[in-house]
């Protein structure tokens, strides 16, 4: 439908697809490229969902031939996708009257604004970013203020920013942020690099309260078939009997006790 | 218009198999894929304990095709003859299932295992190299593949096929000393080994260094090689090595394979298997070939 950058490298790919209606957050699609030496598709994260439109809005960063390709979509092309793929963030684990604190770092950013207007509960959201090129603020800082009465005291504490060089809010990662302002979830969700994730699990662990993280990996089927984007588990898994789950349809959303990142 | 071929006795309504480990047991591609219409399903590596397999990352994109080094993560032979097996028996295709083991005794006790259950037919994996013992080590020495073919055809109550590895010099003599230990088929080709660099960050992309190609990029390589087998042996041949159409099935039944598996091509399309059998069908129709079995081979 259209496609617009971000920020450098980032890019906002809206597309029409009846797959809109049974989206939900933190759930992927698989998109092909046309370059048929680039034979595998790309999974991208659901970063919007609207159900009126029949349409997924998914901000992704170029990576490679496949994704590069895809930047160069324009309005009135078309582009193959399998899915809806993995199971996304449970929602109704953040009962209402809790606390959510939602953390995206870096290209993990997008898929926390899905799930942030599919949220109910009262919600603080950091986003972290390499510098100030914090693509998707405005869209955050509305979804974190929708259900808040209109006053900026209340909306001061429902989005913030962590940059690594500091350039827009707290200085460092999405925990440094979460340290700084104070921040007391009841229930953590997150998606960014995997040593954002390790720290999440950590500090989860220290208060006690249940975490999802959703996790990466390359992949190669996307349907559970091909096993190439396994994480390990603490306990064998159900599936493949051994420490392994499939990333793409056992998670991507994992519980952080359950995985050993 | 006749499809079926015949492997050892085993029929099949039609040459399109899937290629083990492209297809899990067949559950995971069940949402896009009548079972019911492709020749056999060929199951990823059974061992007769879990796998946990190789750390990732596991998979690497390379130019017309993948490598992987999954390294034969399975659930074992418990969980397969208690899930997967009943699973796939709903279903009238035939079962074919790869075995896998570091030793001789662990081949054998997955063999024996699967004596008493309705499996079609086994397939014998000495050609993964992902998996450090055992396995390709069987599968690159002439003697060692004669010493194993032997050994489980004695304890197999199945027509058994010998997977060979194309990282050999000279892969008629695995085929011919597969055939003369007493093998029912041989399947090829397997992965070629392969690496990739990630020259920004300077290290292997893949964990385990190395993986097996595959996808469109191998074909040649495997078309060749199972022509040569063809010429070499008798028993027959099941090709694979890069089939993502009809077309891609045709040049391998042409060379003498009597029927095909579809792999790597299943993660790029899930109903590849589909539409190269409907493609074979168009094939015969278009040239009035009554008989697929007038094909195989036909190139000499």
């Amino acid at each position: 439908m259209r496609q617009t950058s971000l920020a450098e490298g980032i890019y906002d790919l809206w597309i029409r697809t009846d797959l809109a209606a049974e989206a939900r957050c933190g759930q992927f699609v698989a998109v092909y490229p046309k370059d048929k030496s680039t034979l595998l598709p790309r999974p991208i994260s659901i970063c919007e969902t609207d159900r009126q439109e029949g349409a997924l809005r998914l901000v992704y960063r170029v990576a490679g031939k496949g994704t590069a390709e895809f930047s160069r979509l324009k309005a009135g092309d078309s582009v193959q996708i399998l899915g809806v793929l993995g199971n996304g963030f449970p929602v109704e684990k953040a009962k209402p009257g809790m606390n959510a604190v939602l953390l995206g770092g870096g290209i993990g950013v997008p898929p926390i604004l899905e799930l942030a207007k599919s949220l109910s509960c009262r919600k603080q959201i950091v986003a972290g970013y390499r510098d100030g090129n914090c693509f998707l603020r405005e869209d955050l800082q509305r979804a974190a203020c929708a259900d808040l009465p209109g006053t900026e005291a209340a909306k001061g504490s429902a989005f913030w920013i962590a940059t690594e060089d500091g350039s827009v809010g707290t200085r460092g990662n999405v925990m440094g942020a979460v340290a700084q302002n104070d921040l007391r979830p009841d229930i953590l969700y997150a998606c960014g690099p995997l040593p954002m994730l390790r720290a999440v699990k950590r500090y989860a662990e220290e208060k006690g309260i249940p975490a999802y993280l959703s996790l990466e990996e390359r992949m190669a089927c996307g349907v559970g078939a091909c096993l190439g984007c396994v994480c390990r588990t603490v306990a064998v898994d159900a599936h493949s009997h051994v420490h392994h789950a499939r990333i793409c349809t056992d998670g991507p959303v994992f519980e952080a006790r359950e995985v050993d990142i | 218009m006749n499809t079926k071929v015949s492997i050892a006795g085993v029929e099949f309504k039609n040459p399109v198999m899937t290629a083990s480990g492209t297809f899990g047991s067949g559950m995971e591609y069940g949402e896009f894929v009548d079972l019911n219409r492709l020749g056999a399903v060929v199951t990823k590596g059974v061992a007769n304990v879990p796998w946990p397999g190789n750390p990732t990352p596991r998979i690497a994109e390379v130019y017309g095709g993948m490598l992987n080094a999954i390294g034969l993560q399975n659930p074992g032979i418990d969980v397969f003859i208690e899930r997967d097996l009943p699973f796939l028996k709903q279903y009238d295709t035939r079962v074919i299932v790869n075995v896998c083991g570091k030793t001789m005794e662990e081949y054998l006790e997955v063999v024996e295992r699967l004596a008493d259950t309705d499996v079609d037919m086994l397939e014998i994996n000495v050609s993964c190299p992902n998996v450090k013992e055992g396995a390709i080590a069987f599968g690159q020495k002439a003697e060692a593949l004669f010493a194993i073919t032997s050994r489980v055809k004695r304890a197999a109550r199945q027509p058994v096929i010998m997977k060979l590895s194309p990282n050999v010099t000279d892969i008629t003599e695995m085929a011919r000393a597969a055939e003369a230990a007493g093998a029912d088929a041989i399947s090829l080709i397997n992965t070629l080994t392969g690496m990739k660099i990630d020259v920004e960050r300077r290290q292997f992309v893949l964990a385990n260094r190395t993986g097996g190609l595959s996808g469109p990029a191998i074909r040649p390589v495997a078309v060749r090689m199972v022509w040569q087998c063809a010429n070499a042996v008798a028993i027959p041949i099941i090709g694979m090595g890069g089939i993502a159409t009809a077309e891609d099935a045709l040049e391998f039944l042409m060379a003498g394979a009597t029927a095909v598996a579809v792999g790597a091509m299943n993660f790029v399309n899930p109903y590849a298997t589909i539409e190269v059998a409907e493609g074979i069908e168009a094939y015969l129709r278009r040239h009035g070939i009554e008989d697929i079995r007038e094909i195989i081979g036909c190139v000499k």
